[in-house]
């Protein structure tokens, strides 16, 4: 197992490297000067002639890319020039709420798409199954940033059960209860798409396990239902499902981005998105960094999660 | 299962019809009937947008502050008007003719790049291949939105800009598919013919491989379509798409979000218009991968039932045996009379068990001897209610099971809770394949270890131990370690001996193994038989041996019962059955098992057996028989008995039996 964790690991580092390639270019095809477009037509040459320097912009690409990653692994994203302040320290104020959202609702979408998905392949054609997969229909059809505002509509102007946004209150707030309040209509909103993508892959899976023959053993020993479901179907289909749910992690941090917006959720999506209105190229650089490693690492986490439920997969 | 639909030809006539080209597949797309739904809602909203220009539409634009945020249902304004006094309906409609084209452009431009990549990819092959799937899996690691908004970040916020970040997040998916689907193909013959006559690369790609690829790029591009459309309009909702006076739904709706407040419904529409759309398209795309990919068709993967549905003529009062019990001798441990079995596909009835019927006795072997398809599984597997149903449906017959305590139970009409503390209990299964009839995912003393906590009550750790003595005792070597092992990590002959741990470990009355070496190799064969003879010595077990191999069924068996296109045609005691076979289709069965001690020559028999939803009305062999005559064809035949217990659906039993040439002049029906 070990082995495998290290296997696994190391198959990583190519691929952080290749992230790290097409960040690092996306921002650096950037048409015209591109000292200039950081800094906005307003910047006075001694600025433009400081951010060459720290960017190396005068120097070839490759210098500049290791320039960049030298700094990036050392956690230094450079200055982000629309706040005046270094981008790890933007960085490190956005992270938690941002995983604190996404983790909730990737929670939400794993724990609601298992059960809805396994309830309607058990049930198969039957009032449930077709309910069910008309909500998924639904789900997986809804603009979540729309869904944010109707929830905020309903919820919070008209029956006024839950705030409009932010992640604390302004006055007297603080606490963990506080903190759940403000999290339950975004982490709902953003767990909704998922969770029909996960509802709709665990029923396929639990139907294609349903057919193997192991499942007919199960039932020849004179195992109850319940014992065959949930003990010899449901864990075969969990093992195809890990991974799906590691890349719908993926759509859930993306997805974050407009919940953020809409809930004003101080996380790391709202300060991509203005950083890319203000142009602010470092910030934004150093924020897709950052979820794009932590999006790789919870794929290896998912493999790992995965190797742990089926023996066989340790030895491929 | 599968058993039934092997012999050649019903495998085709299982599948849909074929279409018959465009026509076919667009009956076969409206047949369903959400994609009808789906395509109704598509075309209205198509059809208003691309009308737009000519419907009496307000100016989307003109703009009027004495009307302003006027509600719904508003004189000269249904739909409403937005903070600046715009007619909301006509922005509706002009918006989803952005949004609408928008996604289609960027599914167009994501298909026309991801094809040529995976098409590159999968015919040059080599490091053409390696950088290109790289570069993929890489874009691929990212989360999705996240490398959008990085590319509308380096090229500025503009629709033009979210098209070709959102198109380009989704080349993956294309190039992915295309180069799966172009890798099976390219080695096909036809390909090398035509790489062989000369043809240049760009030919063979455009004309060869490009055709086959292209249902795999509809398909992705029905799945894709929404996603794009979603996500285009949420980077116009981020304000990173469109940028004014240009509104598509997304930038509409951000805007309705500065007015929740005041004017909910300016936020409401955009958002039920791009439910309605991606509604629509998922409903249409999940129709059109049925029709173009088959095999992910739902229909397809049908969930089979806890216990096999059955249509029995007295089945109604429920009762647990509607037939009064028989009187049973007190040896007999099964009677099977009448039992009849089908399959229900689509409207069609594939007769896979009629009429069987016979009875095992404590400590004895009946051999079921058969071709694959001749109803031997599902006979098998209809004695507890085990076959997979959906299709399979039992419609006639009782199965006593005899010697417990509240008398003989009729399993055909027992409910299934009862059945459940049968199987693997009073009856007990050894299937075929031991890899892929054991939970891959559970270790071998798990799996031995549940039927006893199931049926004899033991405790988890009294169960381990239990089953590690059973392990033992069928000479799995180093038991201990080995119940630890899963199925994967132990050898085809181990994996069936924990099987047949599994199936003795309740002291079965009746055992029931189902071609139980067919997949092992010839040497551990041989020993798997003997020990399977063995413990059914022990314990007394009377056991149900299925094989297609009469040589196995000879060293094994003490009675034999044959079996053809889902009938017993020849039923005796072994040494009978085997020096005077009294039906055709037995003698030429065993004209093919080569024996050493007495060489003849082996004959195949010609043809193959009959379609069993194809059945002739006479006897089944008929057409394969050099004996049929005209009365074979007209009528069924009856099972009868010659001497002793042996018995024979054929007319001419004693004349087969007594080995007597086929009648002069009879024809060799081929």
């Amino acid at each position: 197992m070990l082995a495998y964790i290290v296997k696994r690991l190391l198959q990583a580092v190519p691929v952080l490297i290749g992230i790290s390639i097409i960040v690092f270019l996306v921002m650096s095809v950037i048409p015209g000067n591109q000292a200039t477009a950081l800094l906005g037509a307003f910047a006075t040459p001694e600025n433009v002639a400081a951010l060459n320097e720290t960017l190396r912009l005068d120097e070839p690409i490759p210098v500049q890319y290791f320039a960049w990653l030298g700094g990036v692994l050392q956690g230094d994203f450079g200055q982000a020039y629309s706040l005046g302040r270094p981008v790890a320290d933007e960085l490190a104020g956005r992270i938690g709420p941002t995983f604190l959202l996404a983790g909730t609702a990737l929670l939400l979408c794993t724990v609601f798409g298992l059960l809805a998905g396994s309830a309607a392949a058990v049930r198969q054609y039957g009032w449930t199954d077709r309910i069910l997969s008309l909500l998924v229909l639904v789900g997986i059809s809804t603009p979540s940033f729309w869904l944010g505002i109707m929830a905020i509509v309903l919820f919070s102007l008209t029956l006024g059960w839950f705030p409009t946004g932010d992640m604390y209150s302004l006055f007297g707030g603080g606490g963990l209860l506080d903190l759940l309040w403000h999290l339950t209509l975004p982490a709902l909103t953003l767990a909704v798409v998922a969770t029909g993508v996960v509802a709709r892959l665990t029923r396929a899976n639990m139907l294609e396990v349903l057919r193997q023959d192991y499942v007919r053993t199960a039932r020849a020993k004179g195992l109850p239902e319940r014992t065959v479901i949930g003990r010899h179907a449901f864990r075969n289909a969990l093992v195809a499902m890990v991974p799906i749910i590691g890349i719908q992690a993926g759509f859930v941090i993306g997805g974050a981005v407009y919940i953020e917006e809409v809930f004003q959720w101080p996380g790391l999506g709202r300060m991509l998105v203005t950083a890319i209105s203000q142009r602010d190229i470092l910030l934004v650089q150093g924020g897709v960094m950052v979820v794009a490693t932590a999006f790789v690492l919870i794929n290896l986490t998912a493999d790992v999660v995965q190797a742990l439920l089926d023996p066989r997969v340790r030895e491929r | 299962m599968g058993e039934p639909a092997e012999p050649g030809e019903p495998v085709a006539a299982l599948a849909e019809p074929a279409g018959s080209g465009r026509a076919g597949a667009w009956a076969r797309l409206t047949a369903n009937r959400m994609t009808s739904v789906g395509l109704a809602v598509l075309g209205l909203l198509l059809a208003l947008t691309a009308l737009a220009p000519v419907l009496p539409l307000a100016d989307p634009d003109a703009t009027d502050l004495s009307r302003h945020l006027l509600p719904p249902f508003s004189e000269g304004a249904w739909l409403g008007t937005d903070q600046f006094g715009r007619d909301l309906l006509s922005r509706l409609v002009w918006g989803t003719r952005v949004s609408l084209g928008v996604g289609l452009a960027a599914t167009l431009a994501a298909a026309l790049v991801g094809a040529t990549i995976g098409l590159l990819a999968a015919y040059y092959g080599r490091l053409v291949d390696t950088l290109l799937m790289r570069g993929i899996d890489t874009v691929l690691a990212f989360p999705y939105l996240l490398l959008a908004l990085a590319i509308v970040a380096a090229l500025g916020p503009s629709l033009l800009n979210a098209l070709m970040a959102i198109a380009i997040v989704n080349v993956p998916f294309f190039a992915r598919a295309v180069r799966g689907q172009a890798l099976a193909i390219k080695n096909l013959d036809y390909i090398a013919a035509a790489r062989l006559s000369g043809f240049s690369d760009a030919r063979i790609i455009l004309t060869e491989i490009l055709p086959n690829v292209f249902p795999v790029v509809v398909v992705t591009m029905a799945t894709t379509l929404s996603w794009m459309i979603l996500e285009t309009a949420g980077l116009s909702f981020l304000g990173l798409g469109a940028q004014p006076p240009t509104a598509d739904l997304g930038s509409m709706l951000g805007n309705g979000r500065e007015l929740v407040h005041r004017a909910p419904w300016v936020a409401v529409l955009p958002g039920v218009v791009i439910l309605l759309l991606a509604v629509g398209i998922n409903l249409v795309s999940d129709g059109v991968r049925d029709v173009l990919d088959p095999r992910l068709k739902s229909g397809v993967l049908v969930r089979p039932a806890a216990l096999t549905a059955r249509r029995l003529p007295d089945a109604a009062s429920a009762a647990v045996s509607a037939a009064p019990a028989p009187a049973l001798g007190p040896d007999l441990v099964l009677s099977v009379r009448g039992l009849s079995t089908r399959f229900e596909v689509g409207g069609r009835v594939l007769k896979a068990v009629e009429d069987v019927s016979f009875d095992i006795s404590r400590g004895e072997t009946l051999g079921l001897v058969g071709e694959s398809g001749s109803g031997k599984s599902v006979t098998a597997l209809s004695l507890a209610g085990l076959v997979a149903s959906p299709p399979g449906v039992m419609v006639k017959g009782e199965v006593w099971l005899n010697g417990g305590s509240g008398g003989p139970i009729d399993l055909a009409r027992a409910d299934l809770a009862t059945l459940q503390a049968i199987r693997g209990g009073r009856i007990a299964y050894i299937f075929q394949d031991p890899l892929s009839a054991l939970n891959p995912v559970l270790r071998a003393g798990e799996q031995v270890a549940e039927t006893l906590v199931r049926h004899r009550g033991l405790g988890r750790g009294a169960a381990m131990a239990e089953a590690v003595r059973l392990l033992d005792a069928v000479k799995l070597p180093g038991a201990r370690e080995k119940a630890r092992a899963f199925p994967h990590e132990l050898s085809g002959g181990q994996r069936q001996r924990v099987m047949i741990a599994m199936a003795l470990a309740n002291r079965p009355d009746l055992l029931i193994a189902d071609e139980p070496t067919t997949a092992l190799d010839v040497t551990t064969q041989q020993r798997v038989l003997a020990l399977l003879d063995e413990l059914r010595r022990e314990t007394g077990a009377a056991l149900l041996f299925i094989s297609h191999d009469f040589a196995v069924i000879g060293d094994l068996c003490d009675r034999v019962a044959v079996m053809y296109a889902g009938q017993i045609v020849e039923q005796g005691s072994a040494a009978a059955l085997f020096a005077r076979p009294a039906h055709p289709y037995t003698e030429r069965l065993l004209q093919c098992v080569p024996d050493l001690k007495a060489p003849h020559d082996v004959t195949a028999i010609p043809n193959l057996p009959p379609a069993v939803d194809r059945l002739p009305p006479g006897c089944s062999f008929a057409p394969r028989c050099h004996r049929a005559t005209q009365a074979c064809r007209e009528a069924p035949i009856a099972l009868r008995a010659l001497d002793g217990d042996h018995a024979a659906r054929c007319l001419y039993a004693e004349e087969v039996a007594a080995g007597t040439a086929a009648p002069a002049g009879a024809p060799a029906h081929g």
